[in-house]
């Protein structure tokens, strides 16, 4: 036990300390004001939570004129702890030169540590303020690019956040 | 005869319908206090407000199965939670909620037994209450559970001593051992205005009984017989189903009466002192005593809960310290000093 960094041992505590009871009405009284203190539940569904842009959701991929930022380095699936990614690279007419043929998260995998948005050097994998995923198999747990591709205008919030902080 | 039949019987049908639904209540305020206490909502979807939280509670308990261990001594594993809630609930027996009420030309007395030796009926049952919780550790064949029963019983050994010694000055002073005549002799104002209450003469009593009828109630900071995190959930680990259910009851049946008990001994009872201000007689009065009780009550239990979403659980060896080593001392030296007192004023 100590206090401001000084321990204090049995034999220190004072005479009303010791008596035990005063602490236990100091202790009653921290309760009771606490049953008038602001509650912070949020009535789930009825009421949702909305994430400030720190917030990590699920990674989404950003979509920019139609087509994926991504150029498919494989830099997010080797940092991967989870080992959750799986990219599979192409060759496109576009002037980046590689896209990504097949791009898979295994949703289940996933820890939401935000290791791939860091390394990426495209941003063009980002995490989401979606924190609803619910799944009824294995195989729907895998986010293929159908369900990965966000428009670039529904994350702008996300980009700017890392624009000012990284 | 046959009538004295009917009406207690009609008493006890009342007091157990009301102590169940009391028990609900309690149950429902307990998690909404708690969660309060530590900024959450608690139930609040079963019904208005969440009030049928505890019904749901007991309907999921009702529909589930009875698991009995493989090596469990099966009767008394059975037997175990009827004694435990069976004694609970006929505490109450003894304890007046009220002086008395004219039904039907009748006089009738708000208690179930007016037993002229009401405390010893209550301090004799509440060490039966003890036989439940050893039985059901004993019989489970599970160390947890038996470390729960045991623990119990040292506990409440240890106690019972305090608690029956700070009784012994609420006697002196009273000179009575019916609950009835305890309650009335705390009716009169003292000097300057306050209730004759023991709180106010016997306070060394008060601390030391409430103490200890926390430990007899198995309450936090005195839970160890099922402390979770040692004992997984002590003496009702192997229970389930409606079995569990019995014991959680009689937990909270305890609870009710605890705090019955020490309203009757320490604050005033059902006593309502200004009947005759508001010129209440008959059964306008009885009306207010009952109304008196009920609001002491609850605000003890309200007490009880409080406390226990304050403190945290004692140590075991600090449990026993504190039982032999200073509840038993400051209560023994309190009835010295108030027989002495008692005998000084007599003699003078
Ligand atoms: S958030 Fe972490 S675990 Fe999830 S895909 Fe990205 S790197 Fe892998
Ligand atoms: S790091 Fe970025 S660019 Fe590289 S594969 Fe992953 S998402 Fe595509």
């Amino acid at each position: 036990m100590s206090q401001n960094g000084k321990m204090i041992r049995k034999e220190d505590l004072s005479f009303w300390q010791r008596i035990y009871i005063p602490e236990i009405l100091k202790g009653l009284r921290l309760t009771f004001m606490a049953l008038f203190r602001r509650k912070i539940t949020i009535q789930y569904p009825e009421k949702r939570f909305t994430p400030p842009d720190s917030f990590r959701g699920r990674p989404v991929l950003v979509e920019e004129n139609g087509v994926e930022r991504c150029v498919a380095c494989g830099l997010c699936s080797r940092v991967c702890p989870a080992l959750a990614i799986e990219v599979q690279a192409n060759e496109t007419a576009l002037e980046k030169e590689r896209y990504p043929e097949k791009f898979e998260i295994n949703m289940v995998r996933c820890i939401f540590c935000g290791f791939c948005e860091e390394v990426c050097p495209e941003e063009a994998i980002i995490m989401s303020k979606e924190y609803e995923l619910v799944f009824e198999s294995q195989e729907e747990a895998v986010f293929g690019k159908d369900k990965l591709l966000v428009p670039i205008e529904k994350v702008r919030d996300r980009l700017e956040f890392l624009h000012k902080h990284r | 005869m046959f009538e004295t039949a009917i009406i207690a019987g009609a008493k006890i049908v009342l007091t157990l319908i009301t102590l169940l639904t009391l028990v609900v209540l309690t149950v429902y305020t307990e998690r909404r206090v708690s969660a309060f206490v530590q900024d959450r909502v608690g139930p609040n979807r079963v019904g208005p407000k969440g009030l049928l939280q505890a019904v749901a509670d007991v309907v999921k308990l009702l529909m589930k199965e009875d698991i009995v261990p493989k090596n469990a001594n099966k009767p008394i594993h059975d037997l175990a939670p009827m004694i435990s809630i069976g004694v609970a609930m006929s505490t109450f027996a003894v304890i007046p909620i009220g002086s008395t009420m004219t039904l039907f030309g009748r006089q009738i007395d708000m208690m179930i037994a007016d037993v002229n030796i009401g405390i010893l009926y209550i301090l004799a049952l509440t060490s039966m209450g003890v036989y439940g919780i050893t039985l059901a550790g004993w019989s489970s064949n599970n160390k947890y559970s038996l470390l729960g029963g045991l623990r119990s019983s040292a506990q409440l050994i240890s106690y019972e001593l305090s608690m029956g010694v700070s009784i012994i000055g609420v006697l002196l002073i009273s000179g009575s051992l019916e609950l009835d005549e305890i309650v009335g002799k705390q009716a009169a104002t003292l000097w300057g205005g306050i209730p004759a209450w023991n709180v106010f003469l016997q306070p060394v009593a008060f601390v030391t009984f409430v103490v200890a009828a926390f430990a007899e109630t198995n309450r936090l900071p005195f839970d160890l017989p099922e402390a979770e995190p040692e004992l997984v959930g002590g003496y009702h680990t192997e229970y389930s189903g409606l079995k569990f259910g019995l014991f959680m009851l009689s937990e909270y049946v305890n609870m009710i009466v605890a705090s019955a008990i020490i309203v009757t001994l320490f604050l005033g009872g059902y006593a309502f002192p200004w009947g005759e201000q508001f010129g209440l007689s008959g059964n306008s009065l009885a009306v207010a005593e009952v109304l008196t009780f009920c609001v002491k009550t609850g605000l003890v239990m309200f007490f009880i809960i409080m406390i226990r979403w304050t403190l945290p659980r004692f140590r075991y060896d600090q449990l026993m310290r504190l039982g032999w080593k200073v509840m038993l001392p400051i209560a023994l030296a309190n009835l010295v000093v108030t027989a002495s007192i008692l005998a000084l004023m007599n003699w003078a």
